[in-house]
């Protein structure tokens, strides 16, 4: 039962100015919703020291500067800290969603150079490549978390029909939008960068753009749908960023 | 004011005390590897703590000054040298124009900074003026510097001026000139060599049997030379979990030691990911990370146990050291 992870609850440090508050042990939705409800809180309620927060998938790390609370006149910041912490818990602990979340559909041309292993994933799921844009498209994905590269997000709730192992022998370069399989994830490239993942399309939508306020198109607690586009439609929308 | 690049070095490239706030969106921190050397090199000239300054490695890069310019040099002994007389680490100089800055052998340490008066003038990016690398942002066209390189200074918003005219006047038709003064050196990281790093345990710390929790304790580590600004791979007695545990990757820091399956412990730095998934067997105390970051490959390091209160303490008196040093030098440039 679900249920049971709600009294999970989990504070400890992580060095001399983090600490770390897990929700779980496992991935779930009732763990990622408290830990977007936590998030969420924070981001609202901001305290004295607090630098900024990492929301993962049964986490919320918590950066804060020791030195600006003892500035405060506390003589030990992390006691401190955790106080604020419980508090803050007592006060957002409902189960229940309490935050907004965010529907984001990404329009993904599927197949060709844009996914060269579209092919793959069909024959290895035994399905025709059309099935597996069709799966993938009437998905709707949670964005766990934001991480190993810039605006790269962690997606939850591929359908296992079109699960696929990650490539033998990784890529060496692999364009930014380029939209992928491993195992049992789906997720997004951000930037150019070498990886392993099955590859079946491609978004014309920047998921970083450091020259905005908010660099990461997809935020932690989004939902992503994606939807075909021809290629045709890939250019346009291409080309629609650069005049933008 | 600009400075022109005739060899870039190692690796050289603009920093300064980090981009927060865009963790959350998988953008890394990045920022001096040596945050207190980075922020007294401003500090020393008058400008902002937070300026963007160069961080060079190990083999330095070679500058030609094309007007006078302020400066000072912190951090590694790297051999400076202006003009090929040696130059001394730690005070406001003034460099001559059409005078060369070189590097010869390191001597002590490993990344030396380099501040100009008023800052190198970089676009500020989410933030910050540091080079983030791997996404080519920041910093010098988000890369590290290369043979050709023009750098142009922002006018100084401190109060250099002092500093200026009395090495102005000292600096006749020589090459360069620095104050005969310079900070006490109980006020900066002195770097000796086999260093002891004192660490906090980690999360994960209970998960390794005590015959890996006293290796930690107990042996050195060597740091390897596939060491980098993202992380620190050391060689040593390999540690490892009791049983073989799945982690789910969760956010990480600098100073986090962690230690992947096949045992070698990997310590994140300035580059390293938001988020990892290897077990964190302990963490760098922040007070030791700026002699960690001056640690040469090759050399070996032992870690030292200390208490998370202690850790505390100690960011706080290496914070109040820094202020302390701002004032002296407050009071240096309006006296």
């Amino acid at each position: 039962m679900k249920d049971l992870n709600l009294d999970y609850l989990q504070i400890y440090p992580l060095g001399d100015a983090a600490i770390v508050v897990q929700f779980g042990d496992d991935i779930n939705l009732a763990t990622y919703t408290r830990v977007q409800n936590f998030a969420h809180y924070l981001e609202c309620h901001p305290f004295t020291g607090l630098i900024e927060y990492v929301p993962a998938y049964t986490t919320v790390t918590i950066y804060y500067n020791p030195v600006a609370l003892s500035r405060q006149g506390r003589q030990d910041p992390y006691a401190h800290v955790l106080i604020i912490l419980q508090n803050a818990l007592l006060l957002c602990s409902v189960a229940t969603q309490t935050y907004t979340s965010r529907e984001v559909i990404i329009p993904v041309c599927y197949g060709g150079d844009y996914g060269p292993d579209l092919a793959f994933v069909a024959r290895h799921n035994q399905l025709t490549p059309e099935e597996v844009i069709s799966v993938h498209t009437s998905g709707s994905y949670q964005v766990y978390m934001i991480g190993f590269a810039p605006g790269f997000p962690y997606l939850g709730g591929l359908d296992e029909q079109i699960a696929t192992p990650r490539k033998e022998t990784p890529r060496a370069v692999i364009p930014a939008g380029s939209v992928g399989i491993a195992g049992k994830q789906t997720g997004i490239y951000s930037i150019e960068t070498p990886g392993g993942w099955q590859l079946i399309g491609r978004t014309p939508l920047l998921l970083f753009n450091p020259s905005i306020k908010q660099p990461s198109l997809l935020q932690a607690g989004d939902r992503v749908k994606f939807a075909a586009i021809t290629p045709k439609e890939f250019l346009q929308r291409k080309e629609q960023q650069h005049e933008y | 004011m600009s400075i022109k690049v005739l060899k870039p070095g190692l690796l050289s490239t603009i920093q300064d005390t980090g981009r927060y706030g865009y963790q959350k969106e998988g953008i890394m921190v990045s920022g001096a590897m040596d945050e207190v050397a980075i922020r007294i090199a401003n500090l020393l000239i008058g400008n902002d703590q937070q300026a963007a300054a160069l961080e060079v490695t190990l083999l330095g890069p070679t500058l030609y000054f094309e007007a006078d310019c302020l400066i000072a040099i912190t951090g590694a002994d790297l051999s400076p040298s202006i003009n090929g007389k040696p130059v001394k680490l730690w005070r406001p100089t003034l460099v001559k124009r059409n005078s060369t800055l070189a590097f010869g052998a390191p001597v002590r340490g490993c990344r030396a900074y380099i501040a100009v008066g008023g800052g190198f003038d970089v676009p500020e990016i989410m933030g910050s003026y540091a080079t983030y690398l791997r996404a080519g942002i920041g910093g010098f066209k988000g890369r590290a510097l290369q043979t050709g390189d023009i750098l142009t200074c922002c006018k100084p918003v401190g109060n250099p001026k002092l500093h200026w005219e009395q090495l102005q006047e000292t600096i006749g038709i020589g090459d360069y000139a620095q104050t005969t003064w310079s900070p006490s050196p109980e006020l900066y990281p002195t770097y000796e060599h086999n260093s002891t790093i004192r660490a906090v345990k980690g999360p994960d710390y209970e998960l390794f049997p005590s015959s890996s929790q006293e290796y930690l304790w107990t042996e050195k580590f060597m740091i390897t030379t596939a060491s980098d600004r993202m992380g620190y791979r050391l060689q040593g007695m390999p540690l490892s979990l009791t049983e073989n545990k799945e982690m789910l990757s969760s956010a990480v820091t600098f100073g986090t030691i962690q230690v992947p399956a096949q045992g070698q412990l990997i310590i994140l730095m300035a580059d390293h990911q938001t988020t990892g998934g290897y077990p964190r067997i302990a963490q760098v105390i922040t007070a030791d990370l700026s002699q960690l970051a001056q640690v040469q490959p090759g050399k070996f390091i032992r870690f030292e146990e200390t208490t998370l209160e202690k850790a505390q303490q100690l960011f706080i008196e290496q914070e109040q050291k820094i202020e302390q040093l701002k004032w002296a030098l407050q009071f240096k440039i309006n006296h």
